[in-house]
């Protein structure tokens, strides 16, 4: 997986120059039939490079999380295409790693145990697989935790588990729901920087969902809006901010830009008061 | 409420003052002895039978009894339980019959039983059984089928085969109530046991409280009882231990065990 680190350039990814890694077109997903049916999905169409960072931001109810569903495979469309890697999604596959909202970790696995459950799950050597969980786990700073039980850690601990867990069975393509939604805001900020570093050791292509304008804009190399009932898309730009982004990124005024550009797709008519 | 030593010292003085109480008004009352004995004639029959060795080989009928109606009736119920839990096929052409045997209730079915498989072990072992099966397999079913929708998809996304979603995911997180089903089934093996032993046997201390009452030996039998109660603390003991042990990872019940007994314990 390290080839791939130095392979893509590190900032400068053009959209056109890599091929596209995830290809979604005019997918569409209806809950249920006829009259009652819900669309929760419509007319969604997008693109993601080999290696970049996406961000899905919308409020809730917008079927971001449904669509990482379709993409993760959990779920099938019911109309249009997903493509990964060219091939159309037809269930699971090993190529994927999936982040969830809660660490939805195992209480009677420690740390290790539950880091290495690709491992076990996908039947991969032992040994070497128990090396990259060590270093997974002292990438992210829970060195000395590895015999620990989930209900010893701390929420952010816990989701950093979850995170390095996705990363074991080294996925080309990290899909990731809320991870940080129910950590408190200092949490937060820190475990995003934390994942602005992961990601850029080790060169995911990542598709991150978040109710969170600020959490989207410092992430992402390109932010896709997406506004509720039907779940469409709202508006779609790249996020031109060197990396790596420091915290105060956020005070600037290019940052505040974007941000005001991600408020604007999901309250078109200016939203709230006035 | 603070619980110190004193307070164990005073819950003990407690249970003293009672079995004073009770001695006093026996013989205030004149009670004969074979309606109520004193606490005094109880202990004098459990140390006559103990000492003259009649309780300790019916003790250990019942215990077989038990433990062997424990191991098969859990063992059965596990296995059903588990397949009704994985196959809603199953469920569906099962489910009318375990509702009708369910709301059976089961000891009525000793009689029959005993006619069966006569007066020996065997009707007393299934009997134990029978009583056993019902709580342990409903819990099988709901512990199984209790796995969060998220660790679901979890293992999914990481293309996991069903046996593996079973063997990774839903049976240890089965795990505490099956625990909790196999606490009350292991009671439930020693009712069991016991009525079987009480409607027609050849040993076990069932068999014997029931001559017991043929001779009006009224003492002998709160003894027995006694004997029983501390045999069903015993055996409730070691599944909890076991327990302990299995599921050092499950903090959820030890604060508020009862309330988890008797939610997951529903079926009696």
């Amino acid at each position: 997986m390290d080839a791939r680190v130095t392979q893509g350039a590190v900032s400068g990814r053009g959209g056109q120059t890599v091929r596209d890694i995830i290809s979604v077109r005019q997918l569409s997903l209806r809950y249920g039939r006829g009259e009652s049916g819900v669309l929760a999905l419509s007319d969604i169409s997008f693109s993601v490079g080999d290696g970049e960072f996406i961000a899905v931001v919308g409020p809730s109810g917008c079927g971001k999380s449904t669509l990482l569903k379709i993409l993760a495979g959990l779920l099938p469309q019911t109309a249009g295409a997903a493509n990964l890697k060219g091939s159309p999604i037809q269930g699971p596959r090993r190529d994927i790693g999936v982040v969830f909202q809660s660490p939805v970790l195992f209480p009677w696995r420690t740390v290790l145990g539950n880091v290495m459950l690709p491992a076990d799950v996908q039947r991969l050597d032992k040994d070497e697989m128990r090396k990259r969980a060590l270093d997974l786990i002292k990438l992210v700073g829970l060195s000395g935790f590895e015999e620990r039980y989930p209900r010893e850690l701390s929420g952010g601990m816990q989701q950093r588990v979850g995170i390095v867990r996705a990363l074991m069975h080294d996925p080309a393509i990290l899909l990731m729901d809320e991870p940080f939604g129910a950590l408190d805001a200092m949490t937060r900020e820190s475990m995003n920087v934390e994942l602005q570093r992961i990601w850029m050791e080790r060169r995911k292509t990542v598709l991150f969902i978040t109710h969170s304008t600020a959490e989207a804009v410092y992430l992402a190399d390109r932010v896709i809006v997406m506004t509720a009932r039907p779940g469409k898309i709202g508006d779609e730009f790249e996020v031109d901010l060197p990396r790596p982004r420091r915290l105060d990124v956020m005070n600037t005024e290019a940052f505040g830009a974007y941000v005001k550009r991600v408020r604007a797709a999901l309250n078109p008519g200016g939203g709230g008061l006035d | 409420m603070r619980r110190g030593p004193v307070a164990f010292v005073l819950r003990l003085a407690f249970i003293a003052l009672l079995l004073c109480a009770w001695e006093w008004a026996v013989g205030y009352f004149k009670t004969p002895a074979y309606i109520v004995p004193a606490p005094s004639g109880i202990a004098y029959a459990m140390y006559n039978g103990i000492a003259s060795n009649l309780y300790v080989s019916h003790i250990g009928a019942t215990i077989s009894e038990t433990l062997l109606g424990f191991v098969f009736g859990c063992a059965l119920a596990f296995m059903l339980g588990t397949v009704v839990a994985l196959s809603r096929t199953v469920e569906y052409y099962l489910y009318p019959i375990i509702i009708m045997f369910q709301a059976m209730p089961k000891v009525a079915l000793v009689p029959l039983i005993l006619v069966w498989f006569g007066l020996g072990l065997t009707s007393k072992v299934i009997s134990a059984a029978l009583v056993a099966f019902f709580p342990l397999m409903v819990n099988t079913i709901v512990g199984l089928r209790s796995a969060d929708e998220d660790r679901i998809n979890l293992m999914r996304s990481l293309s996991a085969s069903r046996w593996q979603i079973f063997r990774m995911l839903q049976l240890p997180n089965a795990m505490p109530y099956i625990f909790a089903g196999l606490e009350i089934a292991m009671i439930f093996a020693l009712i069991g046991a016991i009525v079987a032993e009480l409607i027609s046997s050849e040993r076990g201390l069932g068999m014997l409280m029931q001559s017991m009452s043929f001779t009006m030996d009224v003492a002998g039998q709160f003894s027995i009882l006694f004997i029983l109660s501390i045999l069903g603390l015993i055996l409730n003991g070691v599944v909890t231990l076991v327990r302990r042990r299995v599921l050092f990872w499950d903090t959820s019940r030890d604060a508020d065990a009862n309330e988890a007994n008797a939610t997951k314990g529903e079926v009696l």
